[in-house]
Parts: C-alpha cells; structure tokens; sequence
C-alpha cells in the first residue's frame, strides 16, 4: 500500500474537481468558487450495463 | 382522463434533474401525474406500477428519455408536454449561452480541466465502477456518489487506489470536505482543527454540524463508504484516512464515525488510532458499543456525543454525557405531551431521510422502550408497537430519489402513520445541506399539521419530534427551518439522540421520563 501520510500537502491548496453525474453537485462547487468540470456524461453501450462492462474491460487492456 | 407521451431518443438525463422536471409538470393545470425517467427496465416497472407505461413509454431504451402526463384533458396533457419541451430546451440553452464546451468523457475532461485531481461521480450504479478506474488511473482521487456499487469491484478499486495512494471514497460516500470544499450532500461548516473519517454520511452531517454549532470546524473529512469496515474490505481507506489525518498538521482531533467494525478488522482500526499520537473519538454506532476512555480514544455511543467529546478534547475540558441540553424546558414539553396523548397512543412512529439517523434512534429507543419492540427495515429486534423506517433504504429509492431530495414517500408514510390509533408520536430528520432539497421542512410540515389534526379529530394527541441536521450557513437555513416545524406543531430538538429520548419520554412507561428527566440528567 502507498504512503498515504502525506495525502493532504499533495492534495495541495486546490481541489480541482472533474463531476460526472448529477449535475447539481457541479452546480454547487461553481458556486463556491472550486474549479469544476461537469462531464455531459451518458451511459456507454448504449446504456446497457453489461455491454459497457466488457466494453471497460476492454479499454483497461488497451492500458488506456 | 387523457394520457401523453414524449419520446426523446438518446437524450440522457440525470436523475434529480428529472426529478425537478416531473415534479414541475405536476403543478400543471389539469394534471394528475408525470413521470419524467430514463427508459431503463427498471423505470418501466415503475411507470407500469404507476399505470403511466404507455405503448411509447414500453418502446423506449435505456438511453431515451419518456416522459408521461396524465392529465384530465388532451388540451391539458398536450400543454404540460410543450411545457417540458421548453424547460428542457432553456437547460441546454443556458448550459451552451454560458459558453461551455461539455466534455463528453472523462478523459477529455481530463485535458480540459488542468491539474484536476478529484473526480466526483454519480453515476447509476451498474456504471460508476469502470468510471471510478478510468479516474483511479488518471491519478484522481474519486468520491464514489453511486451506490450499487458491487463488494467485488469495490473491493478492487480501493486495490487499486491504496496501489497509487490515492482516495477512493465510497461506494455510497454521501458527505465529504477535502481542503475546505464540501463534497456530496454536504452542510456550510467552518474549517478547523477536527479531523473526520466517516462510513456514514448523515452521521457524518450530524456530527459536523454540531461541531460547527459549539465553533469546532473541520479540517478535513474523509468518507468511506458503509462497507470499508467489513471483512472482505478490511478497513483499507479508514486506514489510510487515519494515516493521512494523523500526518495532517491542520487536523488536532480525530473522529471515526461508522458502525461496529468486522471482527477481523477491529484490531487494526483500534491499533491505528491509538498510534496515531493524537487525541481521538470513535463513534462506532451499535448495540455493543461499551462508551468510556482509553488512553486517547475516546468511545460513544451516539453522533451528539461525538460532537461533545470532541468539543471538550480540543478545549481539554472534562466531559459526560446527557440526555438533554436542557432538561427543564424536556420535562415541560414532556409532560404536556403525555398528558395530551391519549390512553391508546403509546406507540413511536420514526419516519427518516438519513439511513444512519434512522439506526441511531433505534439504538436509543430499544432499550428505552424494551428490547423487541422496535420494529422496521433496520434490523430491529422487534415486530413490536413501535417502529423505525430508514426511508432511503434501497427497498424504498428503486427508481425513485433518495427522501433527502423528493418528500412524497414520507409524506405518505406521515399520513399513513397519523390514521394508527395507537401512534402517539412521530418521530422526523430533516437534512439540509448542500445538495439536500431546498425546502426540507416546508415538504413535510403540510403533512405533519394534517397529521395532527387528523389525531385531534379523532380525539387524541399526536406528537411530532424533529431534529434538523443543518447550520445557520446552510441554504436552507437552520433557523427558517427549524421555525417551520415548529410552526407546524413540532418540537425541534438539537439533536436526533435528544428527539430519540424525547419521543420515548412521550411514549414509554412513566419510568422512561423520569429516568432521563430527573435531577439534572
């Protein structure tokens, strides 16, 4: 297991924060002032859970 | 009675935006019912359920949107339908008017957003595990929002993530603060000096906001998902918080909220905190829980207590626990609610939003009110008068939002409550927060007054207890919101083990009250 000892410094002094999913969350950090990016996000293969996760799978081994 | 659908192919939506969509086309005139859903198998059943499964609506795929309005008219269904058309058409156009180009994938968000380093995900469930490895190995941390999340592929993402030191919060993590920033559903708290690691999500929203109400801020907060104290998980990210919190020079005080650790992990968390070198409190909720102190950890057995005992560990002040901040003003209220009850009203009725507010009030309320007689989807030993509903449970949110955003399910469990004879109190949460509904107390404060009318009609009384997790910085507003419960007739207490207590003084024997009422206790 890596050393989590210094997680916060390397967090730094910013969280800069990639949403996907519900877009309120994303609504709520830019109103805070975070750096935000929603992700127009929509299920993969064509929404259909097991294609999508072979199709994961897949990618994994592409090392993408 | 005309039905109308729209079908929109390829056209995906999340699901509180739907939410907001749907409960928008109902305050249509004319209208009886919309559903506003994603076309999943699982949406259909409950649209069929609802008898809005049209032959539209059954065609539909995954990916379509279908949205169904049952209306007293054509004319009037046919509006609400032009209706949702524009208000779905205004999203995009002020998502495109703010000048913004939507990255489609995470990895394109990835080039575009330099130096991110979170990724926040709440995605359905079936999809979320192969998005939290794409972040994972893009060196994000992730908070995991989803839930059905499967043990496996959690169990190999925190792998993954402890391989590259990185966070993997979740599944299920609701609340979290990293830097100052709070994550999820989270309340408006002052940073400070108390560090968090958390299980739960609304334990954790109890105890920051009492922290926050006695001047204590948080540092850091770091969730973990309800499972990472189980065996198979074997603690991994509490561990690795606790490290990170014990190496944090901002974090002075650490809590670990969650429930009772496996067995096989309970060691290694206990041996974590005492070598941590700071000053701890663990609020592992459970029936076994033995509170006192050893060494610097500090034991409790509920979220309030959590939040004193830190309190008075940054101040170094003794500390003991109490039933209630103000037993004077209990004892009154107490009273006058036991006089008005009636003879048949002995039974508690707690209807929750938050899963582990919900579990606390049964461990308080067990002994209390006899072991075996609380009831409900919590595991309570009981089939007995009294019960305990965690509303969010999965059983309750299948196709549906968690009670946190959309009050129709506990408004009907309120109005369905008030008609037992034997209920005589009802015992409500109400959590704000950001991400939290904007209104919470004004969703369920019409039911709550039609519930005790309806007791009063029938010549008893009924009793409403509420806490409110929130704080004066929250949206909502923790005072507004309190005011409006208690304008409804309720009796707000500071915290959810206070309105615990207080609902079983109502209901129990005569020996509960003056247990917890008498001297100073």
């Amino acid at each position: 297991m890596a050393d989590y000892r210094d997680l916060f410094s390397r967090l730094g002094g910013e969280l800069r924060v990639i949403n996907l999913g519900l877009e309120s969350f994303a609504e709520t950090l830019e109103g805070l002032g975070v750096p935000v990016l929603h992700v127009q996000w929509t299920p993969p293969a064509g929404g259909d859970p097991e294609r999508a996760r072979l199709l994961s799978l897949l990618e994994d081994e592409d090392g993408v | 009675m005309t039905m109308r659908t729209t079908l929109k192919r390829s056209y995906y939506q999340d699901s509180v935006a739907l939410m907001g969509l749907a409960r928008e086309l109902r305050t249509g005139a004319g209208v009886r019912e919309a559903a506003a859903l994603m076309g999943t198998p699982a949406n259909q059943t409950l649209m069929a359920d609802a008898g809005l499964l049209t032959e539209e609506a059954r065609a539909a795929g995954p990916n379509d949107l279908v949205i169904v309005v049952r209306a007293d008219s054509a004319a009037e269904a046919d509006t609400a339908l032009a209706r949702a058309e524009l208000l779905l058409t205004a999203r995009r156009t002020r998502v495109e008017a703010a000048g913004r180009r939507r990255p489609r994938t995470l990895d394109s968000a990835v080039r575009q957003l330099g130096g991110a380093n979170l990724a926040l995900i709440s995605v359905p469930g079936a999809f979320a595990a192969a998005e939290a490895r794409k972040a994972l190995r893009r060196g994000l941390h992730v908070m995991l929002f989803s839930d059905n999340v499967t043990l496996g592929d959690e169990i190999a993402l925190k792998r993954l993530a402890a391989e590259r030191g990185l966070l993997l919060m979740g599944p299920d993590c609701g609340t979290a603060y990293l830097g100052g920033v709070p994550l999820g559903f989270a309340n408006a708290v002052p940073r400070g000096r108390v560090g968090l690691v958390a299980a739960s999500g609304t334990g954790l929203q109890q105890v920051v906001t009492l922290l926050a109400a006695a001047g204590e801020g948080v540092s850091q907060a770091v969730g973990v998902g309800g499972r990472d104290m189980s065996e198979p998980v074997g603690a991994s990210m509490t561990l690795a918080a606790l490290d990170a919190l014990g190496a944090d020079p901002a974090t002075e005080l650490i809590v670990v909220v969650g429930k009772p650790p496996a067995r096989a992990v309970r060691a290694k968390v206990e041996e974590r905190l005492h070598a941590l070198g700071k000053p701890a409190v663990a609020a592992m909720l459970g029936r076994e829980v033995a509170p006192g102190t050893s060494g610097a950890l500090t034991t409790v057995a509920t979220l309030e207590d959590a939040a004193a005992a830190a309190v008075a560990g940054r101040r170094g002040r003794e500390w003991a626990p109490r039933a209630f901040s103000d037993p004077a003003a209990a004892r009154h209220r107490v009273k006058a609610f036991r006089a008005a009850r009636g003879p048949a009203g002995v039974a508690v009725r707690g209807l929750y939003a938050g899963g582990t507010l919900a579990y606390e009030a049964l461990l308080i309320l067990e002994p209390l009110l006899g072991a075996g007689s609380v009831g409900g989807n919590l595991g309570g030993h009981g089939g007995g008068s009294h019960r305990v509903l965690d509303l969010g449970a999965d059983e309750f949110t299948v196709g549906r939002a968690h009670p946190m955003l959309d009050a129709a399910l506990r408004i009907e469990e309120i109005a369905s409550a008030a008609k037992e004879p034997d209920t005589a109190v009802l015992l409500v949460d109400v959590v704000l927060g950001h991400g939290a509904a904007p209104d919470p107390a004004g969703d369920i404060a019409p039911a709550l007054e039609a519930a005790r009318r309806h007791a009063q009609a029938h010549g008893r009384g009924l009793a409403v207890v509420a806490s409110v997790v929130g704080t004066a910085a929250d949206p909502q507003g923790l005072a507004a919101q309190t005011a409006r419960l208690e304008a409804a007739g309720a009796w707000v207490l500071p915290s959810n083990a206070q309105a615990a207590r207080a609902a079983a003084c109502i209901a129990g024997e005569p020996r509960v009250a003056e247990a917890l009422l008498s001297g100073d206790a």
